[in-house]
């Protein structure tokens, strides 16, 4: 077992927090799936990685994401800030990349926290709920999550959910993201090239084709697709036999090299 | 007091709208002659309060810090009446 510890977060509503654990832990991480309710205050600081899974916290009603990014904010915020400033990691997939935009910590503002969202995750453009396989093109292959990503390459990772139409409030701040390379994945088409917003390569209408964004230090980072669906090889489409790892796994890969070096 | 305050939060003018885009065009299948549906939520809040301006501006600031994202959405809030003392 290796030395550093994560914790999936989970509330009413979410799911797959059971898989990021069985991903995180098959590559030897200690991983406690911990409800909300129960952290208490400074418990985050016993782990270098913090999950926010995907799923429908708290029904999503309001929006989506909404309802748990704002508790985050009246309840452990100023753990978070620490946590975050600390230099450790904070994931947020799917559910969980909601949340963190509508808490405020996704793009992130002068601190760990903008004081109100800077960006919505709005309903697809296609007006369904998108559940498919995409091709996320790694477009920074530099932070803790895609370190063992080099820039170009096309990973398959499947996305499920209704509301993943990343918009930012301006353009300003879309310019931002692409000149400071927090953009991380972008969906491609097969080739390896940007889907440009072509259906459904890019399956809901993403501004620049954005998957995944992470915060101005690198260490926050929010992706609609799950890459704990596509961490064995044998829940990757084309699967050809117990050889060989789903393409999420190497997000996992990156993110513990990383926190074991903290 | 308790005021009934309405909170209409709705999306942005011309900010796209899949699910008025798909609401107009079943209305328009059942016959109607719908140019176009925009979507948006009410909220209902019964709050405490000492006067109406003050219900007003507690609604405003519960649609900034929830109930809206500045990013998609516009919001306006109207108090509607009140009912007395509360406990």
């Amino acid at each position: 077992m290796k030395r550093a510890r994560a914790c999936v977060l989970r509330v009413g509503g979410t799911n797959c927090d059971e898989e990021i654990k069985v991903a995180l832990e098959e590559l030897g991480l200690r991983t406690d799936v911990v409800h909300m309710d129960w952290l208490e205050k400074g418990d985050v600081h016993k782990y270098q990685l913090l999950v926010f899974p995907g799923g429908f916290s708290y029904g999503d009603y309001v929006r989506a994401g909404a309802v748990w990014g704002k508790r985050v904010v009246s309840k452990i915020r100023r753990d978070l800030e620490r946590f975050i400033e600390s230099g450790r990691l904070v994931m947020g997939i799917c559910n969980g990349f909601q949340v963190l935009v509508e808490s405020g910590a996704l793009p992130g503002g002068d601190g760990a926290f903008s004081e109100t969202p800077k960006a919505v995750l709005a309903n697809n453009s296609s007006a369904r709920y998108e559940c498919r396989w995409t091709y996320l093109r790694c477009e920074n292959g530099s932070t803790p999550f895609t370190s063992k990503i080099p820039v170009g390459e096309v990973l398959k990772i499947p996305v499920g959910h209704g509301e993943g139409r990343f918009i930012v409030e301006s353009e300003e701040l879309l310019r931002e993201l692409i000149k400071e390379n927090r953009v991380t994945f972008r969906y491609a088409l097969p080739s390896g090239k940007a889907a440009e917003g072509a259906y459904p390569f890019n399956p809901n209408g993403s501004e620049y084709d954005i998957a995944a964004i992470c915060n101005k230090e690198g260490n926050v980072m929010g992706m609609m697709p799950h890459p704990e669906r596509a961490f064995f090889g044998w829940q990757a489409v084309g699967y050809g036999g117990p050889e060989g790892a789903g393409d999420g796994r190497r997000i996992f890969e990156s993110i513990i090299e990383h926190i074991e070096g903290l | 007091m308790i005021f009934t305050v309405k909170a209409e939060v709705s999306l942005k003018r011309g900010h796209f709208d899949p699910e008025g885009d798909v609401a107009a065009k079943a209305l328009r299948d059942l016959g109607f002659g719908v140019a176009s549906v925009r979507v948006g939520k009410t909220y209902t809040i019964k709050v405490e309060a000492a006067d109406a301006s003050e219900a007003e501006a507690a609604a405003k600031e519960m649609c900034r810090r929830l109930l809206s994202n500045p990013t998609k959405d516009d919001f306006k809030v109207e108090v509607l009446g009140f009912e007395g003392r509360s406990g």
